[in-house]
């Protein structure tokens, strides 16, 4: 027994050595099953061998004599240079091998995550990333703490009653700002809702945050959507929309727009861990692979989906993991390091722009606010947990350790910072809040590029019903 | 039997007596009165119900497990164990699928979709799969087991996606029972029992029970039109079922038929209270069931009152009010004093800040019951009879016409194949 699979495991050695494209994966060989040959030589005889299913097969197999046998005719016809051990198949030549093996669940290690900074912003001896110089990093600086008190001033203001639903980015600030960063202002975004910061570093005024927010006669969207789905065409920035996962095919098709146009461009869209459940997801990413489109996949793992950790979202390793099964590049990267975010989307925009690929990111974090404001996340997290990561892992702190460590940040820069911040921010709220809502006509328009009749009719009646009835409708939209 | 309609958390001042009395199985088992709930405290209820008395059922979606966005699934993985109660991936493809399979193997399997605004990532699965698994197999196989429950309708906050009425979608589909909507919780209650007992996949959309946290914000400006959802009710501890396909008249009167669904009727019955001061007595229908819907009850009314009116929050163009429209016109023709008319959503997406303009409010539908009554009661009925008649008569020659192009059509055909 022992040396029957002794000499299997020689053989496969042999025939891996043969076939030297085949990379190697963590398999797991099932205990007590012996190899089954799989031979294309009907001169090989031992037909009782073949085709059987496995219960018979082992009782085959089980005399140890037939198995040495027909393992030495094999080494022998391999050794003359036969090719019977591989299968020409589309995609390559898949190796024959004696043992049955399926493939494991999970490699045996987890896959490793890419940080540059440590906890306490010290750069990780032997790390290698991408120098941000001074001018940079001080605008990544200022740009997280700018997202982080909007986030502030915005949920409290929901609070008040004053606009009607917040959602936050609190934890996720290094990657809503570095990858921002990593990436030119021609590079398409497709946005979940956890990313405003992207739109904040190019350059979307508070004032046109708020705008959004309050739904007022500025705000792009036409007071039409709820707060926080912002869009700017100026910024190459798709307007958010709240189903999930939907935007990630659409990145795909603007990336191969891209392609087809010769851009120097990508286009990135951003999902969280839940959003890899959807189909979309999976279509998206297979589509991204067979067509080759220069399109970057930004997952944002923060370990919730509502009220859903990702122990009941997946069972494989993260989202990294499944770019390789769709033949995609990938990268997991500590999300509460800003330099490492930097440099691990500048290398995909690299790699996606000039080779035409798409690459998938996966960014661990936390969402350290509850999902949105409808939600209370105490209910099915412990405190503990939400707060080691907003004080032990805030990727603000961290980043700012390094930034001051490069004498590029004081503690008066920092003063300056948030005073500036917040004083802009409670203006833009004022003048949001005063200007009047989109007018009434803006609700027929854009729901086809002309208003066609039946809408019209609508718009009429409207406005009867209007003229009879004021005091049904709100003050603040003018008729 | 009477029911105390009471503002929550307005000290229980009893607002409304009204002879809310249902049909069927609740007659018997109300003798055994319970505690007043909310809505979604009587979906929970159905819930423990369900699950408690079949232990082959399942409830399951996205957020279940710690009750649910809408808290309607709380206490049910502590109590029967998160083999039976689960959450699933973010995926309504994915809970749909599995849960035809579920259902198929002889279980009830009772789904959660967290939205109607997130069903159409499991519209394949419903219209092609779950509708169709009994007529495509020869009832080899059903999936009658499914029930996909799923809270549907304005809020007053919700914008595009938060907001959407989407049932008409699957009225569309034979195959699926469609139950909208229970109007109170001792109906919502009794109706979803009967959905997971019943033999066939039923979608069973739900009023969305954050309203009330909207409506205490604004109970100032709006409470008058959100009362309806506001309502707690006294809901019987037993098990019950309220049966399917029965519309329920919920108000009398002479002069038109209302009909509407859900939290739609709130809004209805304050119409028909403001007609009524107007000297219109208005008769107001719950449809509960879309498919297969209660024509029957509907026809009745409409013989009598001559009127009718369709009111729902969705778009009206291709909305199931449509279809009642037309089903009655073909029932009642000579009976029908003035045409149908539909008070609906507009044909846009659901706005944000439009929202109030958006809605059928409780104005639009009293200003349409009233001119469906005057513009045509200036006619007498013999006068608008023979008008009808004429019209019908009118009808019959461009069908006559049609026919005609039809035979025509079908003789080039032969002509051509024959060539
Ligand atoms: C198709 C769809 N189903 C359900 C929802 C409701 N929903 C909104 S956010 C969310 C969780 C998303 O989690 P994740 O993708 O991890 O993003 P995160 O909120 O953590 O940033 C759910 C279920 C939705 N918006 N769209
Ligand atoms: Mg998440």
């Amino acid at each position: 027994m022992a040396l029957r699979l002794a000499r299997s495991r020689l053989l496969t050695h042999i025939l891996r050595g043969k076939i030297e494209a085949l990379t190697t994966f963590d398999g797991v060989s099932l205990p007590n099953l012996i190899p089954i040959w799989f031979n294309s030589s009907p001169a090989n005889g031992n037909d009782t061998c073949r085709g059987g299913s496995l219960s018979n097969t082992r009782n085959f197999c089980s005399l140890p004599h037939a198995g040495s046998v027909q393992a030495n005719e094999i080494l022998t016809q391999d050794d003359k240079g036969s090719i019977s051990q591989v299968l020409d198949f589309p995609g390559g030549k898949v190796a024959f091998v004696a043992e049955m093996r399926f493939l494991a669940e999970s490699p045996k290690e987890r896959i490793s995550c890419y940080r540059v900074l440590d906890d306490s912003g010290q750069i990780v001896s032997g790390s290698r990333f991408k120098e941000v110089g001074k001018d940079l990093a001080r605008k990544m600086y200022t740009d997280m703490v700018t997202l982080q008190i909007m986030d502030t001033i915005f949920y409290e203001a929901q609070r008040q009653g004053r606009i009607s639903f917040y959602l936050t980015s609190f934890g996720e600030e290094a990657i809503n700002i570095a990858s921002a960063a990593a990436l030119s202002l021609d590079d398409v975004v497709l946005p979940q809702y956890r990313e405003p910061g992207v739109l904040l570093w190019r350059g979307f005024t508070l004032q046109e945050f708020a705008n959004q927010c309050f739904g007022n006669t500025l705000d792009y969207g036409k007071g039409r959507q709820m707060p926080i789905h912002y869009g700017s065409n100026r910024l190459n920035y798709f307007t958010v929309s709240s189903p999930i996962a939907t935007q990630l095919p659409h990145a795909v098709g603007a990336a191969y727009s891209l392609k087809m146009d010769k851009k120097n461009a990508c286009s990135i869209t951003y999902f969280g861990d839940g959003g890899t459940s959807e189909g979309d997801f999976h279509a998206a990413l297979n589509f991204a692979a067979v067509l080759e489109v220069p399109v970057i996949f930004f997952c944002r793992n923060n370990g919730w989906a509502i009220s859903t950790p990702i122990t009941d979202q997946f069972k494989c390793d993260g989202v990294v993991i499944r770019g390789q099964a769709y033949g995609i590049r990938s990268i997991r990267v500590d999300g509460n390091d800003a330099l490492a975010v930097y440099s691990a989307v500048h290398a995909a925009r690299e790699m996606a722009v000039s080779e035409g690929r798409p690459i998938l990111v996966e960014a661990l974090t936390y969402r350290v606010g509850h999902h949105s404001t409808s939600d209370d996340s105490t209910k099915y997290r412990p405190i503990d947990e939400i707060e080691h990561w907003r004080i032990a892992r805030d990727p603000i702190s961290r980043y700012r350790n390094w930034v001051e460590g490069n004498g590029w940040w004081s503690d008066a820069d920092e003063s300056e910072l948030r005073s500036n911040v917040r004083k802009e921010l409670l203006q833009a709220i004022q003048v949001a809040e005063r200007l009047h809502k989109p007018p009434l006509r803006d609700l027929f328009t854009d729901v086809y590029d002309q208003v066609p009749n039946n809408l019209r009719d609508q718009e009429n009646l409207l406005r009867q019903t209007i003229k009879k009835h004021p005091a049904d409708y709100p003050s603040d939209i003018p008729l | 039997m009477a029911m105390a309609l009471r503002k929550l958390g307005w000290g229980g001042v009893l607002i409304g007596r009204r002879g809310f009395s249902s049909t069927g199985e609740l007659e018997s088992s109300s003798s055994r009165d319970g505690k007043l709930v909310n809505l979604f405290t009587a979906v929970n209820q159905a819930l423990h119900i369900a699950l408690d008395t079949d232990p082959r059922s399942y409830v399951f979606g996205e957020d279940v497990s710690f009750g649910g966005v809408f808290r309607c699934t709380t206490g049910l993985a502590h109590r029967f164990g998160r083999q039976r109660v689960f959450n699933t991936p973010l995926c309504e493809q994915g809970i749909a699928g599995f849960a035809i399979g579920l259902a198929a193997m002889g279980n009830r399997a009772i789904a959660e979709i967290q939205f109607a605004d997130y069903i159409f990532p499991a519209f394949d699965q419903l219209v092609n799969e779950a509708a169709k698994f009994r007529y495509r197999s020869g009832n080899e196989f059903n999936c009658g087991g499914l029930t996909i429950r799923s809270p549907y309708g304005a809020v007053g906050h919700g914008g595009h996606y938060h907001s959407q009425s989407p049932e008409a979608f699957f009225c569309h589909v034979p195959g699926l029972k469609v139950v909208v909507i229970p109007r109170s919780p001792r109906q919502a209650k009794g109706l979803l029992l009967a959905s997971i007992r019943d033999p066939n996949p039923v979608v069973f959309f739900e009023p969305k029970a954050s309203t009330l946290k909207f409506i205490f914000r604004q109970l100032c400006k709006i409470y008058q039109c959100w009362l309806y959802r506001l309502a707690v009710e006294e809901v019987p501890d037993a098990d019950y079922m309220l049966p399917l396909s029965q519309a329920e008249v919920i108000r009398e009167g002479k002069d038109i038929t209302v009909v509407g669904w859900g939290a739609q009727l709130s809004i209805l019955e304050q119409a028909c209270e403001d007609a009524e001061k107007e000297g219109i007595s208005c008769e107001l229908i719950d449809l509960r069931t879309l498919i297969p819907w209660d024509k029957e009850t509907v026809e009745a009314s409409v013989s009598k009152t001559g009127r009718l009116l369709v009111s729902h929050e969705a778009p009206v163009t291709g909305g199931f009010g449509a279809e009642i429209s037309a089903s009655i016109i073909e029932r009642c023709f000579l009976r029908l004093e003035a045409p149908v008319a539909r008070i609906c959503g507009l044909d846009t997406p659901f706005p944000l800040v439009y929202e109030p303009f958006y809605m059928p409010t409780k104005n639009k539908s009293c200003f349409r019951l009233c001119t469906c009554e005057r513009e045509y009661t200036s006619m007498t009925k013999g006068q608008y009879k023979r008008t009808t008649f004429h019209l019908w008569i009118l009808f019959r020659q461009p069908i006559r016409a049609l026919t005609e192009a039809f035979v025509q059509i079908l003789d080039a055909i032969k002509s051509t194949v024959n060539y």
